[in-house]
Parts: C-alpha cells; sequence; structure tokens
C-alpha cells in the first residue's frame, strides 16, 4: 500500500490503475500524470520506488490539480452559490429533482430515490367495489 | 451545447440600452421586461428586474452572483401545487 498525497492509499493494482482511487483523478489524468511523471504505468503501485512516488506528487501539485478535499469543498461551494440565488438548477437541487431537463413523470429515480406513492391512496380492494 | 465564446453573451439589444440609460443618469428603477433570453452581464448588478414568466412579472434582484446566467432562470415558469388528497405527514 503506497501513500500518495496524505492519506490515500491505493492498493496493489498497476500504477494506471490505481491513482484514480483518488477522488479526482479518473483513467486519463491517472495516464497523463504518470506520461509526465516519466513513470511506467504497467509497474505495481507497491513496486514503486520514493523518488517515483514524489515525482507523481510533484506533477499533481504543479499542475494544480484538484483532489480529494479540495475538490469536494470546491463542489459544494457552487452548489451553495446556485442554491443561494433563486435560479432554476438550485430549485431543482433543492427539491432533489433532475436538474438538466430530463423527464420526471417516470424514470428519474436517482434522484427521487425510492418510489413512494403520492397522492390520493386508496383503501385495499376498493377497486373491486368490495368497500 | 454551450453558445461559442467568439460571440460573447447575448442580451436583447432593448434591454442593453434601457440598461445604458439607467447607468448614465445613476437611476435604480425596476425594468419589466419579457427577455427571458438575455444573459446577465455585469451591467445589470444591483438593478431589479420584472421578469415575465408567460402570466405575472416577478421580482428578480440582480446580485454578483447571477452573472452569466439568463434571466429566465429566476422566474419560474410552472407553478406545483401539490397532489390532491396528499397529505405528507401520513406515509403512504
Amino acid at each position: 500500500m503506497a501513500r500518495v498525497l496524505g492519506v490515500e492509499i491505493p492498493n496493489e493494482k498497476r500504477v494506471e490503475a490505481s491513482l484514480p482511487y483518488i477522488y479526482g483523478i479518473g483513467r486519463s489524468t491517472a495516464k497523463e500524470i504518470l506520461e509526465q511523471a516519466d513513470v511506467d504505468p504497467d509497474i505495481r503501485t507497491g513496486e514503486l520506488t520514493d523518488d517515483q512516488i514524489a515525482r507523481i506528487i510533484h506533477v499533481i501539485t504543479t499542475n494544480k490539480i484538484v483532489i480529494e478535499g479540495d475538490l469536494r469543498r470546491e463542489l459544494q461551494g457552487h452548489m451553495k452559490r446556485i442554491q443561494s440565488i433563486n435560479c432554476y438548477r438550485g430549485l431543482r437541487h433543492r427539491k432533489g429533482l433532475p436538474v438538466r431537463g430530463q423527464r420526471t413523470s417516470t424514470n428519474a429515480r436517482t434522484r427521487k430515490g425510492k418510489r413512494r406513492t403520492v397522492g390520493v391512496v386508496r383503501a385495499a380492494g376498493a377497486k373491486k367495489g368490495k368497500v | 451545447m454551450g453558445r461559442s465564446l467568439k460571440k460573447g453573451p447575448f442580451v436583447d439589444q432593448k434591454l442593453l440600452y434601457k440598461i445604458e440609460v439607467l447607468n448614465d443618469n445613476s437611476q435604480k428603477r425596476p425594468i419589466k421586461t419579457w427577455s427571458r433570453r438575455s444573459m446577465i452581464t455585469p451591467d445589470f448588478v444591483g438593478h431589479t428586474f420584472l421578469v415575465h414568466n408567460g402570466k405575472d412579472f416577478i421580482s428578480v434582484f440582480v446580485t454578483e452572483n447571477m452573472v452569466g446566467h439568463k434571466l429566465g432562470e429566476f422566474s419560474p415558469t410552472r407553478k406545483f401545487h401539490g397532489h390532491s388528497g396528499h397529505n405528507p405527514k401520513i406515509k403512504g
């Protein structure tokens, strides 16, 4: 378990595959980082020398790649701004509905969460005329 | 897809003119407008707009944070009245 930038502990995979364990670094960013740091993407993370790890960290910090807590805070700031100015996107975020104009009559389950019945709830069997 | 940067922000000419007049005289008076499609530029900050939503004019006071959004984003066109017979206190 190698440590890159504080608490990050990617495991014994290829470096290219373990860097994306850091929040804010995806597969393509990882490739770019490794290319700039001149590290072979096929080495296992555990086999990295201290020098190589230092080079990777150097690339991340000099390129001003925002990761982990800083990135989360940045995104939170955006959300806060958008909700505080009362714009349409802010309203949708507040209501927990899709923000980008998707349909909500059906689907949209990711945003709306688990199905829950809304509106008139009939007694069981009411439809069959048993009540 | 976003708008090409080459063109710059879109603002209706008539609206831009009204703002310029107000700014030149350093006046502040609500501007009634139907131009929901106009982008809010830094010149707009501090002014109040009455933005049409198809029925009424919604009062929008422009702050610095709103620059880059369109006027229409602040004047919702739909009104949700809730579902019939729905009582949020009783879980269905």
